[in-house]
């Protein structure tokens, strides 16, 4: 067949463009564009090369908080993937309480983030919460308000609590495509059940697990509001996470060169993490599909 | 290898059946002996993965027993029951390799590491791919990966049965027959009872001793491939067996005459008053276009299959096939049709009935 070349199907893609414009290259070019200049008011600004850039990687304050972030995302992925995959392989397969159960798991799932913020904060009080006024009772010392521990504990649970179900879920429906035959042929098989999950149901579960992952990842790494709505980023520093450090930088403090720079790596940490995932996902499919 | 009774069995997919419709699989007594080959053979949904399931102990039958050399095992489980199924989709261990997954049974049932290599060695020899043991099964040809969960079947000695649920469905044509010769051998080698599930009439007529008709949740007939094709104990036998299957053609009975629509024809049995849905039946090899003799016919078209011409006709407005040799001349005026009677079988309500000699 003959190829039509006609050059003016480009404008075709300008919408697309112009739509990309506006939403994502324009603002980051500003973001870069801060990032490379001082300014003392006046909208005046100076050209200072990658002055701010050195400025963040010497500055223990990112690394920190960098840490915290890293340490947050480590504790929930691996909280929240096996118990996700626990709760998955405990729902029944079909019938009237797999619905009620598929109901309840995407409940949290609806909740805005503020407001499953909110739910904690006031759960977790001493004077008035539920959880918090119980483990009081119980001489139990919580209070995440002056506790570091507490604190994490709080945002974590919280965190597992408001996202388990996304992991359960996607885990169900990649149980759920399994054949009853491999069930079928394990039992002639006498495979046992951890074989039985380690041989059929795990390597069918790995695609949806690794988008589990990677979601789980990148909204972890970003997480802002929950933390922000209990703690607040405190006490002290404790749960101030690379979020919330980069909007006290960025609005609290109008630091905007340095806040430029903080983003741009920011934003190249989650890029790089996501290209390894999607790098190992099209991997893993390319060796089913051979 | 083990003798297998289904005693008063029956099975309902539903909690509480009531009419006999409930049931997928009707109230049947039957013996399957040692060391035969059978294929249940039937159209989909006629109940024969249910069978099949039942024997194997993935499904409980909910009336009656089944006994492996006449010992109960309608409550054991199905690792107890000492049986290999390959099912209709190859069902490998992806992540392992394809010596992982011919050595799984036995590791899991704690055989020693030495037997399990030297017993992995040979079924590899066996299912040729003894040069791939150490490649990983993803990613292999459906029929490699069908022919390991069949090396699995075998991988064990002493397995009581082995099982087939439709194993060649996803086959590319060239290989089945590869596959299937593969399975007669195997079978002649080492005489395990085998069950083999299809609806492919050749599948089953090439690969079994005895072939099981079954139609709408009942065995309507045992019987070798030859019993089959002259004696159909069963309408359905007689239609869902031979391409094209047999003429079934309303008719009355008397005695040793048959009329259809007051054109009366001589059988060779002589038979009792018959009440009900009377027909006669008679294979399209048993029937000839004549110019002088016989019932008149309409003939409709002529299908050279090669091998064989296939007559589409019509007789007192019934559609029959009539098959004629590939060399034999069909000529515009032949419109009439003689039967074989010694090969016309009577049948009451779908069932034959024998008749005696007359």
């Amino acid at each position: 067949m003959n190829k039509t070349v006609n050059q003016k199907a480009w404008f075709l893609v300008l919408p697309v463009l112009v739509l990309v414009a506006f939403s994502a290259v324009i603002p980051l070019m500003t973001v870069v564009n801060y990032s490379v200049q001082d300014t003392f008011g006046n909208n005046e600004f100076f050209w200072a090369g990658l002055e701010w850039f050195k400025e963040m990687l010497e500055s223990d304050r990112m690394w920190n908080a960098l840490g915290r972030q890293a340490v947050f995302s480590a504790v929930i992925l691996a909280i929240e993937i096996p118990l996700g995959i626990f709760v998955a392989l405990n729902m029944p397969k079909s019938g009237f309480w797999a619905s009620v159960c598929l109901v309840l798991m995407s409940l949290p799932l609806l909740i805005p983030w503020n407001v499953v913020g909110t739910i904690w904060q006031i759960f977790g009080r001493v004077d008035i919460g539920l959880l918090g006024y119980t483990l009081d009772g119980m001489g139990i010392s919580y209070n995440y308000t002056q506790d570091p521990l507490a604190a994490w504990l709080t945002i974590v649970v919280m965190d597992v609590w408001h996202w388990t179900s996304l992991v359960a879920l996607l885990a169900y429906a990649g149980l759920k495509s399994i054949p009853d035959a491999y069930y079928q042929a394990a039992k002639i098989d006498q495979a046992s059940r951890w074989k039985v999950f380690r041989y059929i149901e795990l390597p069918k579960m790995m695609g949806v697990l690794m988008i589990a992952i990677l979601l789980r990842f990148m909204d972890s790494f970003m997480i802002y509001t929950e933390p922000f709505v209990v703690t607040g980023g405190g006490p002290g520093n404790a749960t101030t996470m690379l979020s919330i450090d980069l909007v006290k930088m960025a609005l609290g403090q109008f630091d905007l060169g340095p806040a430029a720079a903080f983003s741009i790596m920011y934003f190249l940490v989650i890029l790089l993490i996501s290209w390894v995932f999607y790098t190992v996902m099209t991997n893993l499919d390319k060796r089913d599909g051979a | 290898m083990a003798k297998i009774t289904l005693d008063n069995l029956a099975h309902s997919y539903l909690p509480n059946p009531k009419s006999e419709d409930d049931f997928a699989l009707k109230e049947m007594n039957h013996d399957w002996q040692d060391g035969a080959a059978y294929a249940l053979l039937g159209s989909s949904g006629c109940g024969k993965s249910t069978l099949l399931n039942i024997i194997s102990g993935l499904l409980r039958p909910s009336q009656g027993r089944i006994l492996f050399d006449g010992r109960d095992v309608t409550d054991a489980p199905t690792a107890e029951r000492n049986i290999a199924q390959v099912f209709q989709f190859p069902v490998v261990y992806d992540t392992m390799t394809v010596r992982d997954n011919l050595a799984f049974p036995l590791r899991n049932r704690g055989r020693d590491e030495s037997y399990v290599a030297e017993r992995v060695q040979e079924i590899g020899r066996m299912i040729g791919m003894e040069h791939m043991l150490d490649r990983k099964a993803r990613g292999l040809t459906a029929d490699a990966k069908q022919k390991i969960s069949l090396g699995r079947g075998m991988v064990r000695k002493d397995v009581n049965a082995l099982l087939f649920d439709e194993p060649l469905t996803v086959i590319d044509p060239h290989m089945k027959w590869e596959l299937r010769t593969q399975l007669k051998k195997l079978h002649a080698d080492f005489g395990h009872t085998m069950i083999y599930v299809t609806h492919d009439q050749t599948e089953a007529l090439t690969f079994a001793d005895k072939v099981v008709v079954m139609y709408d949740g009942r065995v309507v007939q045992i019987g070798t491939p030859d019993e089959l094709f002259e004696v159909p104990e069963h309408t359905f036998v007689g239609y869902f067996i031979g391409s094209p299957g047999m003429n079934v053609i309303p008719a009355r009975v008397e005695g040793t005459t048959a009329s259809i629509e007051g054109t009366e024809l001589k059988l060779s049995r002589g038979y009792d008053a018959l009440s009900g849905k009377v027909e006669i039946g008679i294979r399209p090899e048993f029937l000839h276009l004549s110019q002088s003799e016989g019932m008149p016919v309409t003939v409709r078209r002529v299908e050279d299959v090669g091998r064989h011409k296939i007559i589409r006709a019509e007789l007192f407005g019934h559609d029959i096939n009539i098959i004629a040799d590939e060399d034999e001349h069909i000529s515009a005026d032949m419109n009439r049709v003689t039967f074989d009677a010694a090969q016309l079988n009577v049948y009451v309500n779908d069932w034959r009935v024998a008749g005696e000699a007359a």
